[in-house]
């Protein structure tokens, strides 16, 4: 009785389990059903989800053709590596100063970039909007690097503090009294075995900045410099009547960061939710 | 050691250069915001001071941001009210190890990993009279033409159910892990007092699990108050203003309208209310997490 009990258990929550997976999965596969359709197949409203009668993979090669999508994939790139490096390298010092060295202001000068982690950037927006116009790097690479670079640094600190408390003092007294400088020490001992932490920090740093959308939208108006959701969103303004069309270019926008999601899931998962977890 | 570690000109080279480009880019800009906000000003004439006449128009002179505050704590009731508990629930049952614990945890993930403008356009389409949404309930017998997002009366809600089912696996993936965390003794103690399945949840991991809540209300509040992305892309506050949240209001005042001012004493109420309400949660839980730590 009480084995039956716990079948019916453990069937509910199966289904349950399988119930929102389904419903987490379901809009994806329909949008990869219409991406492949016609206008006339996607309003007929008996062929919701059948598949596609003709398999227009055409509208794949016109979404990419011309190459706006493919210029817009490598801006977002640069911008995300660029961010990723400078503000691992920034943080990565500043959260060592933080830990290690002595001072007294430490704790007031921690805990403003605590208080990034929570700010809402939109606040920020008009002054950066006028300065970065002022000194001309609006509308070109440096004007969202920037402040992608700029507000990566909290979070990394935070995540690689908290690293630092972990790593045992010895190595680095070893290396000071083997008359190792501190910059060596750092740059040839710290750097290595922080790895993990770091690791940690630039996909969190990454998949924000990759998937930015409000400072993208307001400083960049020159094609040349869009990223890939800004330029998407104009990509979709433009054909906003085809749908197979914008359909292909949503799933192009969104199968490179799926990929390296299924490859690195537990290492994302990790990272995404680090701020709320060691917080 | 002592020495080098305490040597001023190395901790400014550590320290210097994150701190300066931080409050330069990050710090400063908020006290100009909060400072523009007691202007009117346009960004090309002369600023007329106001002193706090903008902050008080907020409330006494503009029902369009009353509304849209509404929207946002509609916003943030579904956050707290539904995607948590849902979280919460999904969390306890893959912590108790299932078959494929890993393979749904990726699974509920992956609407996080997508950009929000992605999952807009997406649910733009879901919701269009011919969309995915009308089609299933056509399945299942109801015939709709609604367009969800068109309609003022709908519009907002339509853009409140992808913002609750993009997150859920997200912060069911931050309790899993707080509840993981969570030492098997205290089951096996509650087991030996009777205590198993939702009694014991109840009783020990949710109290335990105080900390890791109060971190997913945080973050689903503060996330509501200040939501923009898949607002802007769906709708952009539109039919008629009916989706609008603060974000959005201030975003078309400063960028399409031009009224700095006024709206600078928005984007700075963004942050004062964000501010206030970690605060208030940090109150509310207080209580709790002295009890967990009397478990």
């Amino acid at each position: 009785m009480k084995k039956e009990l716990n079948t019916i258990k453990s069937t509910g929550k199966m289904i349950i389990l399988i119930l929102v997976a389904v419903v987490q999965l379901f809009p994806f596969f329909w949008l990869i059903l219409f991406s492949l359709k016609s206008n006339t197949e996607i309003f007929d409203p008996e062929k919701i989800l059948s598949l596609p009668e003709v398999w227009h993979f055409e509208n794949y090669s016109m979404a990419l053709q011309g190459g706006s999508i493919v210029r817009y994939f490598f801006n977002s790139v640069l911008y995300s590596v660029v961010t990723v490096v400078a503000s691992g390298l920034l943080a990565a010092m500043a959260a060592y100063g933080l830990t290690r060295m002595e001072w007294k202001l430490k704790g007031v000068v921690a805990a403003i970039f605590t208080l990034g982690i929570m700010m809402p950037v939109q606040a920020t927006l008009l002054p950066l909007f006028q300065v970065l116009d002022a000194t001309g790097l609006r509308n070109g690479y440096l004007g969202l690097m920037i402040p992608y670079i700029v507000f990566a640094i909290p979070m990394s600190i935070m995540v690689l503090s908290s690293f630092y408390r972990s790593v045992p003092r010895e190595l680095e007294e070893a290396a000071c009294i083997d008359g190792c400088g501190i910059f060596r020490t750092f740059f040839s001992i710290i750097l290595p075995i922080i790895r993990p932490a770091l690791a940690t920090a630039s996909i969190f740093a990454f998949m924000n900045t990759w998937n930015e959308l409000l400072f993208a939208n307001t400083f960049v108006d020159d094609e040349a410099y869009r990223t890939l959701p800004v330029g998407i969103m104009t990509f979709v303004g433009e054909h906003s009547t085809n749908w197979g069309l914008i359909g292909a270019g949503l799933v192009i926008a969104t199968i490179p960061i799926v990929i390296i999601y299924f490859i690195l899931s537990r290492q994302i998962q990790t990272s995404m939710t680090v701020g709320a977890v060691k917080g | 050691m002592q020495k080098l570690y305490s040597n001023k000109l190395y901790i400014a080279v550590f320290v210097l250069p994150a701190f300066l480009a931080f409050v330069c880019i990050g710090i400063i800009p908020l006290f100009i915001t909060g400072y523009y906000g007691l202007f009117d000003y346009d960004g090309i004439g002369e600023k007329t001071f106001l002193g706090l006449q903008n902050y008080i128009n907020l409330f006494t002179n503009d029902p369009e941001f009353i509304k849209a505050i509404l929207n946002s704590f509609i916003l943030a009731a579904a956050s707290l009210f539904i995607q948590l508990p849902l979280s919460f629930i999904l969390a306890v049952i893959l912590s108790k190890g299932v078959k494929g614990e890993g393979f749904f945890r990726t699974i509920y993930f992956v609407p996080v990993v997508i950009s929000s403008m992605v999952i807009g356009q997406l649910f733009i389409r879901i919701f269009n009279s011919e969309g995915l949404f009308n089609g299933i309930l056509g399945l299942v017998g109801i015939h709709t033409t609604q367009a969800w997002l068109a309609d003022t009366s709908t519009a907002f809600f339509a853009t409140v159910v992808p913002a609750v089912w993009q997150s859920i696996g997200y912060h069911m993936l931050i309790m899993y892990a707080g509840i993981k965390n969570i030492s098997p003794d205290y089951y096996e103690a509650a087991r030996i007092d009777g205590a198993t399945g939702l009694k014991a949840t109840m009783k020990i991991t949710l109290p335990l699990l105080a900390p890791v809540i109060k971190m997913c209300v945080t973050f689903a509040l503060v996330g509501s108050l200040r939501a923009f992305d898949l607002i802007y892309v769906m709708t952009g506050g539109g039919p008629n203003h009916a989706s609008e949240v603060p974000a959005t209001l201030m975003y078309s005042n400063l960028f399409t309208k031009g009224i700095y001012g006024y709206g600078s004493a928005q984007a700075f109420f963004i942050v004062f209310e964000c501010l206030l309400f970690s605060l208030i949660i940090n109150r509310i839980f207080k209580r709790a997490e002295d009890n967990a730590s009397m478990i």
